[in-house]
């Protein structure tokens, strides 16, 4: 297949296309695409076009509109083209379509009939094409119109058919939920389904559904784990592995909605503990999609009501996560580290190296991450130092997005746990000199609202110490240039309240600080209105302790201004400030009482003084109150939810054509007695109702109602795969013992240890060896906290971080005593093994193997794999593990051959004793290496060239495409 | 990771597998709010040169033409700008984008915040592997001038923002399958069916 041409578009289209690639700048491609454009409009309108020309207009129309221009003159012609009969047109109609218009489109109504009669075809593939269009293009307003004839689609002949149904139903149900709310059942029906894809479908909507009520699905908790359980056995047909892993997205998939039912559920998540525990049991780092497995798992545990042995062994992976060289996986690590702590917060004091690295490293990425994480533990211990980062992070990022969202985490975690109020008023004051008007209006309410309120504490010194200084920090803060309007709203309100209050301050200074700020903003009327409103209760303060008061001149001056303004606000205000000053002392107290702003203000919501009056019109013979609700209908509440239904039936457009009316009677009766059930839609289905019912009382339906609504669990155990091998496959796993879990920094170092000892051997290590002093510290200031959880604030940082400090040394050479044997192992093995977690923050390219070796060779090597499970269920097991190899011994994850050996036992049973021996742990190095070694060279490429070219042919010819494959294979 | 899948090269045309890269940091400040938040789906599936240029656009939640534009500038303008050894993800205004660079091009994904990062690099993995099945050993080029079929084998892997089918085998096998039928119908096109179809008009 030539790449160029091929395809049979014209000499034409394949000019535009060059000419566009070949574009050296934007304005010259938007040239380019301007002339296709004025030539496509011409073109597109002529009688008479070929249909295959037609065609490829549509397909440049696509291209104009990929390429960010409007198209949109054309969209009617791609209408038009989904309504050919040739299946060739048609689908690139339903492409066009599909690309150009929105859900909200006017031109869906066009497609709408279309739709509905390709999806009545007898061609799956017109039908195919019409449901990936449903998917897009139907909105809320066309559900009804396309529903029924999805549903009908649920029981087609092909899996491919049936799986792009639910998709749409998913998607229907994404849109409006009510409107397949009767059909619940279905999704129930089609986990069941013989085809993996059809049922990996299902779980999509379950989610959505799951996550929207779990209660009602806590019966199926059985079910997803025994599906987990056959999937990680292999039950599953071989196309669905995915780089040697059984149909991991499927897992994926289960495990979100096993966290989200085993969420505060003991006994459901009891059931999940086998399985999930086998799924650490295969841990090592060494492909992706494993991680991706493994994360979801931890994500999964982190929601559960776990046990502690699972918590321990996600513990376990995150750590290895967070140990690894590659980015991505210490990212996974810090995340999964997040939801780990708030089941156990003692776990993150293992890693504190590993996440101050990531905080300081270059990756924004990364760093945003380990904020989050660290948001997430700030303590009253810790505040300083977290809340201190934050801000300097904020500082140097330009991202608004961020800057808001960090802003509010920093305000957030100083007011719960700030340790004085003046680093409380100086860190407030440091996120809104630089966040400035990002930061949301409420945290500035708030601000106001605590200062007055003080802490809570019933200390009338210490909330004056606090507004003492808050004004104190605001006086030298005022005379800056470019303040943010809602800061200087509230020093505005804070000086105008406490500005005099402790008569460290005259009125006269205060007074023409604020007159400064109202002249420096002339175009902020928020500003002057708090600035004059401030103004005035100094003077009211002043007047009502009996002290002389005198206008100062800009203070004149500004008065005269704003009663003059346009706005009638900052008017209205300046007339009281002059009616204030001319009042006695009594009158001003009265009305403008100092530091009365928490006070609360009664409300009488009642109206209770009008009570006599509204009697008194009442005996007049006046006609009662009667309250809104009760005016308006009693009959309409009751029918309210009935009625919503039929409304968005008849509101809508109607798409079928009007029936005979109907004897409906029998239909009508049967839901009746169901009517208390919420999911009843009694429009529709007649012939659902006793599955609608299902949801609410399982049980009762599945042992008196037709089988065919059951959810079969037995038959789910069943369904896939050879029963010779089931008995088997756990044996086998179960037999690897547990200590391979740690794979890679275990092989190296020979001396026989369980995986726990080395680990903090590994740790005493690096804290005892590499890590600078400051990291130490602010290791410590993190997370020292975690030992002096019940301790008291202590008054400065420094004592605190010696404290834990020394303590952290103590920890770390007690270990050391006890694995003293490890220990020289481990130090003789130190500078292969350098600390990855430490090194790789400043320097480039610390030892990056894959440089030497060329790629294309590498690649050479690396075709076999799939290929070779593609064309048949091949056992050359020697090649695959050495693909494994290949694959895995340049990545960056783990130069290390070790998690290769431990890899192979989940899919080849050659390899176990190997494995098994590794393992052990006893093996010298030397064996460990020659096991390796020779596998290594494992494939020839030209073999896998060959190979790679025999399964593209298979792959790719329709001669081979059997859709029955999958049923002939299970039988 | 250099390449792990089955991959060839083809002489004329450098394999989009050959290198990996990935990813200095300037963050796009608003991707949009207009989308429904408790759903974990993919957003849009994006396909970037290196010089910033377009190769395809997916959208699957909805984006107006201009918000199309904004999108793939600033991204392009994060993305391309990030170091190899970065993470392969980027925050983004309240969404995250999952990226994987093969050979000259980037392939991203917008996908929720709270979604699975490496299972979205995994399906973009996926999606190569079955373009490089069914082009054999895939590259830029073929991707420049058959855009329409990636958007076809897409449509095969993706529906509403989700995965529908991670066989491989099966996605192979149905685009085959439309395949050979659109080029019988294209043979049959001049011949009888059309005779049928103006004489029963």
């Amino acid at each position: 297949m030539g790449s160029q041409g091929g395809w049979g578009q014209s000499k034409e289209f394949l000019d535009l296309v060059k000419s566009i690639g070949e574009a050296r700048s934007k304005a010259e491609e938007d040239r380019i695409v301007m002339s296709e454009i004025e030539n496509l409009k011409r073109r597109i309108t002529e009688p008479d076009i070929p249909k295959r020309k037609m065609k490829e207009y549509i397909i440049r129309l696509v291209y104009v509109e990929m390429l960010g221009h409007d198209a949109s003159f054309g969209y009617i012609h791609a209408v038009k083209m989904t309504h050919d009969d040739s299946l060739l047109l048609k689908r690139t109609g339903y492409l066009a379509v599909t690309l150009f218009l929105n859900e909200n489109h006017d031109l869906i109504i066009l497609i709408v009939n279309t739709i509905q009669k390709d999806l009545k075809s007898d061609n799956y593939l017109v039908v195919c094409a019409a449901l990936t269009a449903v998917c897009k293009l139907i909105n809320e307003e066309t559900i009804p119109a396309v529903l029924p004839q999805v549903v009908e689609l649920l029981g087609h002949p092909k899996e491919a058919v049936k799986r792009k149904a639910i998709m749409a139903l998913h998607r229907f149900y994404q849109r409006a939920p009510s409107s397949v709310a009767h059909l619940i059942s279905n999704f129930r029906k089609r986990l069941c389904d013989n085809d993996p894809g059809v049922m990996g479908a299902t779980l999509c909507p379950l989610f959505d559904l799951i996550a929207a009520d779990a209660n009602s699905y806590k019966d199926l908790v059985v079910s997803f784990v025994s599906i987990l359980k056959q999937v990680t056995e292999r039950r599953l047909p071989k196309s669905y592995d995915y780089h040697q892993m059984p149909a991991p997205f499927i897992q994926i998939r289960l495990l979100k909605i096993l966290a989200l039912l085993g969420n505060g559920d003991k006994q459901a998540s009891e059931h999940m503990y086998i399985v999930l525990g086998d799924m650490f049991r295969k841990c090592d780092l060494s492909s992706n999609i494993r991680n991706a497995v493994l994360y979801e798992s931890i994500c999964c545990v982190s929601s559960i009501n776990c046990s502690t042995k699972l918590l321990e062994s996600a513990a376990e992976v995150t750590s290895q996560f967070l140990k690894s060289d590659s980015h991505n996986l210490k990212y996974m690590g810090i995340d999964a580290l997040g939801r780990l702590i708030k089941i156990n917060p003692e776990i993150a004091e293992e890693h504190q190296l590993a996440v101050i690295d990531c905080l300081e490293d270059p990756d924004d990425t990364l760093k945003r991450k380990t904020f989050e994480l660290l948001y997430k533990m700030t303590k009253s211990s810790n505040v300083e130092v977290i809340v201190d980062r934050m801000i300097d992070y904020m500082i140097s990022i330009n991202d608004n997005h961020y800057k808001t969202e960090i802003s509010s985490r920093c305000i957030e975690l100083a007011e719960q746990f700030a340790p004085s109020n003046q680093w409380f008023i100086q860190t407030m004051n440091k996120v809104f000199e630089h966040a400035g008007d990002l930061v949301n209006v409420k945290v500035a309410h708030n601000l106001m609202r605590l200062i007055p309120e003080g802490f809570g504490e019933d200390n009338e010194g210490a909330d004056n110490q606090l507004r003492s200084s808050a004004v104190e920090s605001y006086l030298r803060i005022i005379g800056e240039p470019k303040l943010p309007s809602l800061f200087l709203q509230v020093i505005c309100w804070v000086l105008g309240e406490y500005g005099t209050a402790d008569r460290k301050f005259s009125a006269s200074y205060i007074t023409g600080k604020l007159c400064d700020v109202a002249e420096a903003h002339p175009s902020d009327d928020i500003v002057k209105a708090y600035a004059v409103t401030a103004i005035m209760k100094i003077y009211a303060f002043e007047i009502a302790a009996g002290r002389k008061v005198e206008l100062l001149p800009e203070c004149q001056s500004l008065v005269d201004e704003l009663s003059a303004s346009h706005s009638t606000d900052l008017q209205q205000r300046a007339y009281e400030l002059q009616a204030v000053l001319g009042l006695d002392a009594r009158a001003v107290e009265s009305i403008m009482p100092s530091d009365a702003s928490c006070e609360d203000i009664e409300v009488d919501k009642s109206l209770s003084f009008l009570d006599g009056y509204v009697q008194e019109a009442l005996v007049k013979g006046a006609r009662p109150y009667i309250p809104e609700s009760e005016r308006s209908g009693m009959s309409n509440i009751s029918n309210f939810r009935g009625q919503v239904h039929h409304d968005s039936s008849t509101h809508g457009l109607r798409f079928e054509a009007y029936e005979l009316p109907k004897p409906s009677g029998a239909s009508r009766i049967q839901p009746a007695p169901l009517a208390a059930s919420k999911e009843l839609v009694p429009v529709s289905e007649p012939t659902y109702p006793q599955e609608i019912l299902q949801p609410a009382s399982v049980s009762s339906v599945s042992e008196t109602g037709p089988t065919e609504f059951k959810l079969r669990l037995d038959g789910i155990q069943k369904k896939w795969g050879r029963p010779t091998y089931s008995p088997t496959a756990p044996s086998t796993s179960n037999s690897n013992p547990q200590k391979t879990v740690n794979g890679a920094p275990q092989l190296v170092v020979q001396g026989a240890v369980s995986s726990q000892a080395h680990d903090v051997s590994y740790d005493s290590r690096k804290t005892k060896v590499e890590v600078s002093p400051e990291k130490q510290k602010l290791a410590a200031s993190l997370f020292g906290g975690w030992s002096s959880k019940t301790e008291k604030r202590p008054t400065s940082t420094n004592h605190k971080t010696t404290r834990v400090h020394s303590a952290a040394v103590e920890k770390s050479q007690m270990p050391t005593a006890a694995v003293a044997s490890t220990e020289q192992a481990a130090e003789k093995e130190s500078p292969q093994q350098p600390p990855l977690n430490l090194l790789d923050l400043g320097d480039p390219t610390p030892g990056d193997s894959t440089a030497s070796i060329d790629p294309f060779k590498q690649l050479e090597g690396l075709l076999g794999p799939s290929d070779v499970s593609s064309v048949g269920n091949s056992a050359v097991t020697a090649s695959k593990s050495a693909d494994i190899m290949s694959l895995y011994a340049e990545s960056p994850i783990s130069g290390l051959g070790g998690t290769v050996a431990n890899m192979a036992p989940t899919n080849s049973i050659n390899l176990t004793s190997g494995v098994s021996n590794a393992a052990n742990r006893n093996v010298p190095v030397g064996s460990a290496s020659t096991q390796v070694a020779p596998v290594k060279k494992g494939p020839n490429p030209q073999d896998s060239l060959e190979k790679h070219a025999v399964a593209r042919q298979v792959g790719v010819t329709p001669s081979v495409t059997n859709p029955n494959l999958f049923r002939d294979l299970l039988g | 990771m250099v390449g792990d899948g089955e991959i060839a090269i083809v002489a004329s045309c450098p394999s989009i597998f050959s290198v990996v890269g990935s990813a200095s940091l300037k963050f796009g400040d608003k991707a949009g709010d207009f989308h429904n938040k408790n759903a974990k789906m993919i957003h849009f599936v994006l396909l970037i040169s290196r010089q910033g240029k377009v190769r395809l656009t997916k959208w699957y939640s909805p984006y107006s033409q201009k918000e199309r534009s904004k999108v793939i500038r600033e991204l392009s303008g994060v993305i391309l700008a990030r170091g190899p050894k970065f993470c392969n993800f980027v925050e983004w205004g309240g969404y995250k984008v999952v990226y994987k660079r093969y050979a000259s091009l980037y392939f991203c994904m917008c996908i929720d915040h709270d979604d699975n990062e490496l299972e979205k690099l995994e399906i973009i993995h996926h999606f190569v592997e079955i373009m490089d099945r069914y082009f054999g050993s895939v590259c830029e080029l073929d991707l420049i001038f058959n855009f329409h079929k990636a958007y076809y084998i897409l449509d095969e892997i993706l529906i509403a923002g989700e995965l529908q089918e991670s066989s491989k085998k099966t996605v192979a096998r149905l685009i085959t399958a439309q395949d050979s039928l659109v080029e019988t119908a294209q043979e049959q096109a001049s011949s009888i069916s059309t005779i049928i179809a103006q004489a029963t008009k």
